[in-house]
């Protein structure tokens, strides 16, 4: 059994612990309302642009569509595009986001693709290399950024429209986590380039008059949408970082203290034994005089 | 008499309520939005977005980057990549 001292500084050791996972619990749930509003008030400004996007995709197809929206004409270079945060302490949330980035890259390469690895954040750099270490084409750090900010989506979504207009990659997908509530996030994928035909197309019998013409606002707005994609998922990652890390630092938190309780409990009883043993020996001492 | 003007960026919606008139930098030109303009669309050169509260009043000017107009029949929306307060 393990001396007084050292259960006592076993105690005090789990003890501060205890208050580190509770203060980062405490501060990822303030930081989750945060993330909430700003994920919300994001919103309008997605939803007008994709019924913008919609009406006018519609209206410009074939040859004259722009090459964002057309494609390269190949499907044989893929990149995932992984969003994974950059700090831990958040659970299994950058594990799932991994799994889900695997196996999507598995199918490609199962259905005989090339795919290649863009990672945004930290977490997903070493377990993203383990298995595909010669894939990883770029690692873009976001680590400086305190909230997602819009001029590191648009970075990100610049870099990308280069690298597709270079043809160094024919099909991308986005990889991150859907904020769904604090107890669940889920890892998910939907191709960003070339961009996806919109499926609900709203007619209105209004003839709109453009200016300048269609495909010059087509091609001003494409780049465009991939930011707000790519600034929406960075929200979502947020959202979803200080969700998973408030819920796994409460259990944290709640280990602890059961912890706590079952070591003071051994504590006491070491010493009550320790007590007993000593006043037994001083009683037989005065009984053999 | 009231035109329903919307400003929004990707961080929020900074603008939602009616006005008289709206003069939008328009990429080929600037042009005016009242009540009951046909539908429109087009994109927006960086420059001051000048929102009219009343008729003959003073206008105020927003700064926009990276913009785009679309007049429709719930009024005019600006979407726009940054704005200056």
């Amino acid at each position: 059994m393990a001396s007084l001292k050292e259960l006592k500084d076993r105690i005090k050791s789990v003890k501060s612990t205890q208050k580190i996972t509770k203060a980062k619990q405490m501060v990822a749930a303030a930081k989750l309302r945060k993330a909430q509003a700003a994920a919300e008030a994001a919103r309008p400004y997605a939803d007008r642009l994709a019924g913008v996007m919609g009406s006018l995709a519609s209206k410009v197809s074939g040859d004259s569509a722009p090459l964002l929206l057309r494609g390269t004409g190949n499907d044989q270079k893929h990149l995932l595009v992984v969003v994974n945060t950059d700090k831990g302490l958040c659970g299994g949330l950058n594990a799932n986001i991994v799994k889900e980035a695997k196996k999507q890259a598995r199918e490609l390469i199962a259905q005989g693709k090339s795919v290649s690895f863009y990672l945004v954040g930290k977490k997903g750099r070493a377990p993203i290399k383990r298995d595909y270490a010669n894939q990883v084409d770029t690692m873009y750090d976001t680590s400086d950024m305190k909230n997602p900010d819009f001029a590191e989506a648009e970075k990100i979504a610049d870099e990308l429209v280069a690298k597709f207009e270079k043809g160094e990659f024919d099909v991308a997908h986005l990889v991150y986590p859907i904020f769904k509530s604090a107890l669940s996030q889920d890892p998910t994928t939907t191709q960003i380039l070339p961009v996806p035909a919109p499926e609900t197309v709203k007619e209105s019998d209004a003839v709109v008059e453009y200016e300048p013409d269609e495909e010059a606002i087509l091609e001003d707005l494409l780049p465009r949408y991939i930011k707000t994609q790519l600034f929406g998922a960075l929200l979502e990652r947020e959202a979803s970082e200080q969700g998973a890390s408030m819920t796994a630092m409460d259990n944290a938190t709640r280990n602890a203290g059961e912890l706590i309780d079952k070591l003071t409990i051994q504590y006491n009883r070491s010493r009550q034994a320790a007590i007993t043993t000593e006043l037994i020996e001083i009683i037989a001492g005065a009984e053999a005089l | 008499m009231a035109l329903h003007f919307e400003l929004v960026t990707p961080s929020k919606l900074v603008r939602s309520e009616d006005v008289h008139m709206v003069v939008v930098p328009g990429a080929e030109g600037e042009f005016g939005v009242l009540e009951g303009h046909a539908p429109f669309m087009s994109t927006i050169r960086d420059g001051a977005v000048q929102v009219y509260k009343t008729e003959g009043g003073a206008p105020e000017n927003i700064e926009v980057r990276g913009g785009f107009a679309e007049v429709g029949d719930n009024g005019l929306t600006v979407l726009a990549e940054h704005v200056e307060d």
